[in-house]
């Protein structure tokens, strides 16, 4: 999902920047809030930021014969919410940008908008959704990120069909030539995603049922439960 | 094995299956280059549609060779794998020695083994 540097014409550039800055700025707000309210969640906030890097560096092959990489916001956004994911998710589209040569700092904005604003939100969304029709936490793990995975490639086609359209069949031409690429590719990624997720899920209920209760995860009572579990043992 | 760690593993082995199953069934070997970067395919598909478009900015550092860019990348991966482990690391050390404690304030080794069945429940 990486639009290479220079690769959109700058009136685009500038656009997709000044859509992103106010949810960074937004983020990074929520994200300072958070660690002055709850110093005890720094370093699951640290853990969210490092599933990102880890899922963002990790290229397979796809269906397609071509590789790609997931992105790794699901989880930081169900467990913060989105905001959080968008200062999350810069650091590592920056990280790849200065270092890597991965994306770039003038399609910064646009890369922003896709993997750490359309993703987290639209993986948010859809787990809100489920829970609320007490579909089942893991499940409703997966598809969150599964679509935060998805929609962030869905929103790379939308964002270059807009900067290229196609000579002769126009938005919609060049929106099936960028969509085959990205959107087609990342349908198994998708689905690695959704169950990396659901594994660190599984090992953060394991590991951490209090911080869970406390960002509303997990309900409180089956905490009250554990604890009268505690209390009789 | 507990049924927990069996479904962990089972999860990670669907995933080493979706990212083998391409390679092994030869997915890419009807392209020129097989398993090259979306990212990269996207910038053909660019210049496809406008032949003409130039970059207007380039990267202000690349990474010198291919070797260079995989140990970057392999950097970014190490850094957030570190991370992740010294969370869980410590989340298990902790847990385990609140269970020590407890343990050394009971009396009998039965409240002990009451623990122990619980902690592997959880």
């Amino acid at each position: 999902m990486h639009i290479a540097e220079g690769f959109l014409p700058p009136a685009h550039a500038v656009a997709w920047g000044v859509a992103s800055a106010p949810f960074v700025v937004h983020g990074a707000r929520s994200l300072t809030r958070e660690v002055r309210e709850h110093p005890e969640s720094t370093l699951l906030l640290g853990a969210s930021g490092a599933f990102t890097f880890v899922l963002s560096a990790l290229k397979l092959p796809s269906v397609t014969g071509s590789c790609s990489h997931p992105t790794g916001t699901g989880l930081g956004a169900i467990l913060f919410r989105p905001p959080v994911m968008a200062v999350l998710g810069t650091i590592t589209l920056l990280f790849q940008a200065l270092l890597l040569a991965h994306g770039g700092l003038t399609t910064l904005g646009a890369n922003v908008f896709s993997m750490a604003i359309v993703g987290p939100w639209a993986g948010y969304a859809v787990y809100r959704l489920l829970r609320r029709y007490d579909v089942p936490l893991m499940v409703a793990v997966f598809f969150a990120a599964f679509v935060a995975d998805l929609s962030t490639y869905c929103v790379t086609s939308v964002q270059l069909a807009l900067a290229f359209p196609d000579p002769g069949s126009g938005f919609l031409g060049a929106l099936g030539k960028f969509g085959s690429i990205f959107a087609v590719t990342q349908i198994p990624l998708a689905v690695s995603e959704g169950l990396l997720t659901v594994l660190v899920m599984r090992l953060l209920v394991q590991s951490s049922k209090g911080e869970l209760t406390r960002l509303g995860v997990l309900s409180a009572d089956k905490q009250s439960r554990s604890e009268t579990e505690a209390v009789t043992r | 094995m507990s049924r927990n760690t069996k479904i962990n593993v089972l999860l990670l082995l669907v995933v080493v299956a979706l990212a083998v199953l391409p390679l092994a069934l030869g997915l890419g070997d009807h392209k020129e280059e097989p398993f090259t970067g979306a990212d990269g395919e996207a910038e053909t598909a660019i210049t496809e549609i406008e032949p003409d478009y130039e970059p207007w900015f380039s990267p202000l550092y690349e990474p010198p060779s291919g070797e260079i860019e995989s140990a970057l990348f392999s950097l970014q991966a190490a850094l957030g794998a570190g991370v992740l482990a010294y969370y869980f690391g410590l989340r298990r050390g902790r847990r385990q020695g609140e269970q020590r404690a407890r343990e050394r304030d009971s009396d009998g080794p039965a409240a002990g083994a009451a623990e122990e069945s619980t902690a592997e429940r959880a």
